[in-house]
């Protein structure tokens, strides 16, 4: 036994990499749960590639996911590395870029075979050949020990090699003195059903812990406390489930079923797999044949009274346009998720990146004016599901909500909330007549809201007659009256520019600074971690966030002009930045950047930096 | 709700119909109105959900619940209707261009599922709303705007379509065939399931003409195969019968086959007798069997899921910490 001592440490980055097979999602998912039972504030970033079971070995199979857990909030899934776990040559490769100089990499070296090392085109090994001079590496038989510790188990020597990423996960935990009490509770039920699986994977995780307990080689522990944070309860969350969650809690607070036509498209679909699970909160899901039978059921079943839900990725948006615009025309509440991914055409299924913002707003045929909305962290998206609804109900329109790949499967602690405290949606459906003669009107006005009665079918005495067509104002009949268009046409964008949204929130603690860094979405993250690293340099810099992308909220231009300087970083070529300059007449400067991943804090730093330059 | 017993004019809306004059459509509207008093409900129950075409217009001139929706998308959009609202009587009113082509994926998978709607398919063998191109059921070589020299593709035939896609209820009738047409009609909208009803339609401006073989009292008594369950199919004096090798054939003599419509390939082989010059042409019902519908399954799964719904528990999930 060795005496080790424990530094204490204010934030870590790990990153697990292996191959797609190794069960890295699982480990990192595993090790994040910790982090969060002990306290820490996280964010997470899995990275893996679109295949399934990408060729093993090599560059392009590596699957790797980076927690980032602090004793403090944090923003994002850190830039650089402290640790590594590399599973194999490619994922040492792969990651070594990326790593702090001095980094510690925990690296099996088992795999690195003349064979594995032949595959990602390496003559040497990088343990051998000076490669690895300036980390701190812990060379370990991962897949042996494995191995040897489940000697005595009836299994096959693939079935115990399996185990190794528990074996790496103990003695990660062991590394950051971790509780392993979740994980076996994990385990007992995801292996319910195997018993020697379950055991093996026990006997593996507490082998990993052992190890670092008696090797020599690691000679000290870390220890991250507890981050600072509000009272309550805590989880931790994705971005898929807070949105799926959302979307329940949305439905129940109207009163109404909820209805998920949808088609499994990465990065969506696990909203889809979460929804099916709940049918007992008066939840019925759809898989449909195509993307657009999954919105023009959700349509359909907005048009009964339910909450009509369809989740989708780019591609599918770009499929149930048309749908959207029957909803624009019908103005009947109905709810489309986008989680963006890499575009364009099939693109990055697996990557982030944020530009379907353009394609939200603009992409229809005629003049189809939409709610838009983006949530700014994985815990958001309940909220914004939630924003969302209300949004679509009050005023009978399709809402457009903006995840992207990296919200959905990135994950942080969220504080659950008090349902006492999340407001009831009033579906107000129509119950008799409307007209002066005693008429029902389906195209008469709410006068505040502009929206038109919700008479969903069944209701005695409002049966009418609507559809896709120019409808007459107030009818609802069809209609070919040129003045009648410019009318509706008009209703329909003075409807959604007069929606009810929050006015824009800007953070600027000195009240007079000249830059503005105003973004949108998943970047939240990045730019406040670089907003914050600026302002301790001791430079002042005011950030927003925009929630809702339409109507953007009424005081925009007034912020934006109340600034020298404005910088819109965006997971695009400038969409936002475009939107902001012809709307507001703003010099408005994009940062875009398009790799699949988000931003992060010395990034932002950095560019702040360079326009602060400018400002002055 | 209504004491009195519905007339055909309670399901009557207060727009004007604009189909062109002699339009095979007028007379189909009239057998549905004369027809939709027989269901006992008032037309606040009833939706009409149709796509884009001539046909699709059929909504607005009913009092029922109506949606005009967007060009073959009707089937979807009433499937998410249909399984929200099992209350609801849903009907599906579509075209060949909507069903089969633009929409064809939705068809065929709402009849696997069987969703428990009523599709009408008028069936006119032509584009008419677009002014006059072929539709994937009319016949080859058919000379229209986009075809000067003649189409080439091989067309559909939806009776077939719809066996292949193992739909529960499937049978045809003809636009000026009143008491048949109203015949069908009741049948598939007793059933439980997706009914799919083809309904020979005659388009007098761009396609007159098309199914008079199945409809001249010259022609018809050779071409015209009615279908009865549990009858011998004859016709004129003719017969259906089995060769040798067990196949289905038109012949002047020898042993009838019976109509049995819970036999899917019969109705198969019977929706083969003629490709699409119609000289040998079964209406009726092809197909009417009772199996689960989607719907059914559906509800039977939240019905199952006996859980109590507490939503504080779910958010709060196996692994929740306090902060305090
Ligand atoms: S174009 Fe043909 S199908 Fe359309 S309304 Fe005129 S006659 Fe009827």
């Amino acid at each position: 036994m060795v005496e080790n001592k424990t530094v204490r440490l204010d934030r870590v980055i790990v990153r697990f990499a292996g191959d797609s097979g190794d069960g890295m999602q699982l480990t990192g998912d595993r090790f994040t749960w910790e982090s969060a039972a002990n306290g820490n504030d996280l964010s997470t970033l899995p990275d893996f590639p679109a295949e399934i079971r990408a060729p093993q070995g090599t560059l392009p199979g590596v699957s790797a996911f980076q927690i980032h857990f602090a004793a403090h909030d944090i923003f994002t899934p850190g830039d650089s590395p402290d640790v590594l776990v590399a599973m194999n040559p490619a994922a040492l490769m792969a990651s070594l870029p990326l790593l702090k100089p001095g980094a510690e990499i925990i690296v099996n070296t088992d795999e690195f075979t003349k064979r594995n090392l032949t595959k990602i085109g390496l003559t040497a090994s990088p343990l051998d050949d000076g490669t690895l001079a300036n980390f701190s590496v812990h060379p370990v038989g991962l897949t042996s020990l494995t191995v040897e510790a489940l000697a005595g188990f009836d299994l096959g020597k693939k079935d115990a090699e399996r185990a190794k990423n528990m074996f790496a996960l103990g003695l990660l935990s062991w590394l950051y003195h971790r509780d392993l009490a979740a994980t076996e509770n994990f385990l007992g039920e995801k292996f319910a059903r195997k018993p020697e699986i379950l055991k093996a994977n026990i006997a593996a995780l507490h082998a990993g812990y052992n190890y670092g307990d008696t090797t020599e080689d690691f000679v000290v522990r870390y220890e991250v406390a507890p981050a600072p944070m509000p009272t309550g309860t805590y989880r931790n969350i994705s971005g898929n489930l807070a949105l799926s969650y959302g979307l329940i809690t949305a439905a129940r607070q109207a009163g109404i079923p909820l209805f998920l036509g949808s088609y499994p498209i990465t990065p969506a679909s696990d909203i889809l797999h979460e929804l099916s699970r709940h049918k007992n909160f008066n939840v019925t899901t759809f898989q449909a044949e195509d993307e657009i039978a999954g919105i023009g059921a959700a349509l359909g079943a907005a048009y009964g009274g339910a909450l009509g839900v369809t989740t989708t990725s780019g591609p599918g948006l770009a499929l149930k346009s048309e749908t959207i615009g029957l909803a624009v025309a019908l103005e009947v509440p109905l709810l489309v998720v986008d989680v963006q991914r890499g575009g364009p055409s099939t693109g990055l299924p697996t990557k982030t990146e944020q530009a379907d913002l353009l394609q939200a707003l603009y992409g229809r045929n005629g003049e189809s004016p939409v709610a838009v909305i983006a949530p700014k962290s994985p815990a958001d998206c309940f909220d914004a599901a939630i924003e969302a609804a209300r949004i679509a109900i009050t005023y009978r329109t399709p809402v457009l909500l903006l995840s992207d790949g990296y919200l959905a499967n990135g994950q942080e602690p969220w504080r659950i909330p008090d349902l006492d405290t999340v407001p009831a949606i009033d579906p107000a459906f129509a119950d008799g007549p409307n007209g002066e003669d005693g008429e029902f009107l389906p195209f008469l006005r709410d006068p505040h809201t502009l929206a038109r009665p919700w008479a969903i079918p069944g209701t005695p005495g409002l049966a009418h007659r609507i559809g896709g067509i120019e409808k007459a104002d107030r009818t609802g009949n069809i209609s070919y009256d040129p003045d009648n268009h410019d009318t509706m046409v008009r209703l329909r964008q003075a409807k959604i520019d007069g929606i009810d949204v929050p006015d824009l929130e800007v953070d600027d603690p000195t009240g007079d600074a000249e830059l503005l860094v105003i973004g949108w979405g998943s970047t939240f993250g990045p730019i406040t971690a670089g907003v914050r690293r600026v302002r301790k340099e001791g430079k002042k810099v005011a950030q927003a966030h925009l929630r809702h992308l339409s109507p953007m909220p009424r005081n925009t231009g007034e912020v934006l002009r109340s600034y020298r300087k404005v910088l819109v970083p965006e997971m695009n070529l400038g969409q936002l930045a475009l939107l902001l300059r012809g709307r507001y007449l703003v010099d408005a400067v994009g940062f875009n950047q398009v790799r699949g991943l988000p931003f992060n804090a010395p990034q932002m730093q950095d560019v702040i930096n360079e326009m602060l330059e400018e400002v002055r | 709700m209504t004491e009195i017993p519905l007339k055909a004019k309670d399901f009557k809306s207060d727009q004007e119909v604009r189909w062109c004059p002699g339009c095979g459509d007028y007379a189909i509207l009239a057998a549905v109105q004369s027809f939709l008093p027989e269901l006992g409900r008032t037309p606040d129950d009833i939706v009409f959900v149709s796509g884009i075409g001539c046909s699709s217009r059929f909504p607005y001139y009913l009092s029922t619940y109506g949606l005009h929706s967007i060009h073959g998308r009707a089937p979807a959009i009433a499937t998410g209707l249909s399984v929200t609202r099992p209350d609801l009587d849903v009907w599906v009113v579509t075209g060949d261009g909507d069903a089969l082509s633009i929409g064809g994926n939705h068809l065929i998978h709402a009849l696997r599922r069987n969703v428990d709607m009523t599709i009408l398919l008028f069936n006119n063998r032509i584009y008419g709303l677009t002014k006059g191109q072929y539709s994937p059921t009319s016949e080859p070589g058919k000379i229209t705007k986009s075809t000067p020299a003649g189409s080439v593709d091989r067309p559909f035939n939806p009776v077939s379509l719809a066996l292949g896609a193992e739909a529960t209820f499937v049978a045809r009738t003809i636009d000026s065939d009143r008491g048949h047409l109203i015949d069908v009609l009741r049948a598939a909208a007793e059933h439980e399931g997706t009914a799919l009803v083809e309904i020979y339609q005659n388009c007098n401006i761009f396609n007159d003409g098309a199914f008079d073989l199945v409809k001249n009292p010259q022609s018809r008594d050779e071409a015209l195969i009615r279908l009865v369950a549990g009858e011998p199919i004859t016709f004129g004096d003719r017969r259906v019968v089995r060769d040798a090798d067990g196949h289905l054939q038109v012949a002047d003599a020898g042993e009838p086959v019976v109509h049995d419509p819970t036999d899917l390939e019969l109705a198969f082989a019977l929706s083969r007798l003629s490709g699409s010059e119609l000289d040998h042409t079964p209406i009726g019902i092809f197909r009417q069997v009772s199996e689960p519908t989607y719907d059914a399954g559906v509800q039977q799964q939240v019905d199952d899921s006996a859980t109590e719904a507490d939503l504080r528990a779910l958010l709060t999930g196996p692994d929740p910490w306090a902060v305090s």
